[in-house]
């Protein structure tokens, strides 16, 4: 049986044992980081959602957007752009509307400002389950191509870590199943908040493959995919993770 | 080296820091610098007061933690904290990480209670100490061991 | 300026101990860091944290290169009048920042 094949029913084999679907990153964590994410005076994340919160106003969001109304917005992205042909994620979107419609000078993805609108958008929808857009089907399927591929010099696929050994231990961490539900999240690692973007760059890194260009085609599809396989998750920005 | 009347074997940070520490610091090699950092940090701390190893001031520390960048800890003192009897002041040192020292913080009557949270970097695993200076002058002393994971993958 | 998270009880009874929890936005770069070029960075930590309640010192902590990023503190405080709680941090590089949060005791 081909390693592929043998990676899909694999899933299905741990469905039909009773596993009960995708588990979020936060039920493999400590209590104490537990006791961190759900904290909202102590989780450092929320220190960007505050920053966010107040750029919103800044920066003229707040004159399209009532906050309130953002609630159920991340928990859909990356949602279809028509525009594109093709999906387009939170970032991109946060970004395209500053620059478009609020006329505000144009700032790198991982920058604290864009940052901070995307963790305060995206904690609009804390709680609330991912639910992919259907019309990214094309999309996703490219995304679980790249998922299942091998890459970089130490030659490994996405799937063989975070599929077939979830829950299994390297160099004495737990390895997740790399869900995308929590981003942007405070990595302890970063001692810092950053972006889904950087946590697959740093994998690509990881297994010595050249990273996706954030915001790419590829990159996308490979998003789509992820919060398809998260499908279900609650959102959990600003998410703590180690 | 552990001090025939104590109940805990190995390094006892008062004891050595009064009689062994300060010499061996001058003539041994670096590689056994910071245990006896430490032991003489605990001595700047208490003044040369040998502290009591004691149940009433507890060290809450993961024993097992997956990041070292950040490790919650809190150190709570049974006391009444009146005028009379109180904490006046709570430390926490290390063994592995470059400086011995990570929190010094003065308490008082009107603190109510001696307790403090915070959260460390742990370089490795290690030996942590706390340390409280009570009103009577006396010194308490907690330790607690905690193993450092690390992320599966490491960024550079 | 830095950002922070502060959560000091609304209201309290006379006498009542309660919890102050603290967070502020602050990279604590150790000084024991190297960068790509194998440099060490320079320290940037905050170094005290002080609360005053009224012009009073209620809590002091001195803080070391041990302190993880954005730097927790809790700490509790015997309520006994309605006063403003006055939170500092200073360190490295002329760091200040100061924020002040009414207490109400009945």
């Amino acid at each position: 049986m081909s390693a592929c094949r043998r990676q899909r029913w694999l899933p299905l084999l741990a469905l039909l044992l009773g596993a009960a679907g995708p588990r979020s990153g936060f039920e493999t964590m400590t209590p104490e980081l537990q006791a961190m994410q759900r904290d909202d005076a102590g989780n450092p994340g929320m220190l960007s959602v505050l920053e966010g919160e107040a750029l919103f106003a800044r920066e003229g969001c707040a004159a399209c957007h009532a906050a309130a109304a953002l609630r159920g917005v991340a928990a859909r992205y990356p949602a279809h752009d028509p525009a594109r042909g093709g999906p387009i994620d939170l970032a991109g979107r946060i970004a395209e509307c500053r620059e478009q419609r609020a006329g505000r000078p144009p700032l790198p993805r991982e920058s604290q400002p864009m940052l901070a609108l995307q963790s305060f958008v995206a904690h609009q929808s804390r709680g609330l389950p991912i639910t992919p857009d259907p019309r990214l089907a094309e999309a996703r399927a490219e995304g679980e191509r790249l998922f299942r591929e091998r890459r970089g010099q130490l030659n490994l696929s996405c799937a063989q870590c975070h599929e077939t050994l979830a829950g299994g231990r390297l160099a004495g961490a737990n390895i997740p199943e790399g869900h995308p539900n929590g981003y942007p999240l405070y990595r302890l690692e970063w001692q810092a908040l950053g972006s889904l973007q950087r946590r697959l760059r740093g994998c690509f890194t990881g297994v010595r493959a050249e990273a996706l260009a954030p915001g790419s085609p590829a990159a996308l599809a490979l998003e789509a995919y992820l919060f398809g396989r998260a499908a279900g998750l609650p959102i959990e920005t600003p998410a703590v993770r180690p | 080296m552990s001090s025939p009347t104590s109940p805990r074997s190995g390094t006892e940070p008062g004891r050595r820091a009064l009689f062994g520490g300060l010499l061996t610091l001058a003539l041994a090699p670096p590689a056994e610098a910071t245990p006896e950092a430490m032991a003489e940090a605990i001595a700047r701390f208490t003044g040369g007061a040998t502290p009591e190893l004691s149940a009433a001031i507890t060290l809450d520390i993961p024993s097992l933690v997956e990041n070292g960048n950040t490790v919650p800890v809190t150190i709570a003192v049974d006391s009444p904290m009146t005028e009379a009897a109180h904490v006046r002041a709570i430390a926490l040192f290390n063994q592995r990480n470059p400086q011995p020292q990570v929190i010094e913080a003065r308490l008082g009557p009107w603190s109510g209670a001696a307790r403090i949270s915070t959260r460390a970097r742990l370089a490795d695993s290690q030996r942590l100490t706390a340390v409280a200076a009570l009103s009577d002058g006396r010194f308490l002393l907690a330790e607690a061991e905690v193993v450092v994971t690390l992320a599966a993958c490491l960024e550079g | 300026m830095a950002r922070t998270l502060i959560r000091v009880p609304a209201t309290a009874t006379r006498g009542e101990v309660i919890e102050i929890r603290t967070l502020i936005q602050h990279p604590m770069e150790t000084g024991y860091r190297p960068d790509a070029a194998g440099r060490l960075l320079v320290r940037d930590i905050i170094t005290r944290f002080t609360c005053h309640f009224d012009n009073r010192l209620v809590f002091e902590a001195m803080l070391h290169s041990a302190i993880a990023a954005n730097p927790y503190l809790i700490f509790t405080l015997r309520a006994e009048a309605s006063g403003v709680l006055t939170f500092a941090w200073e360190g490295d590089h002329d760091f200040r920042h100061v924020e002040t949060r009414a207490l109400t005791v009945t």
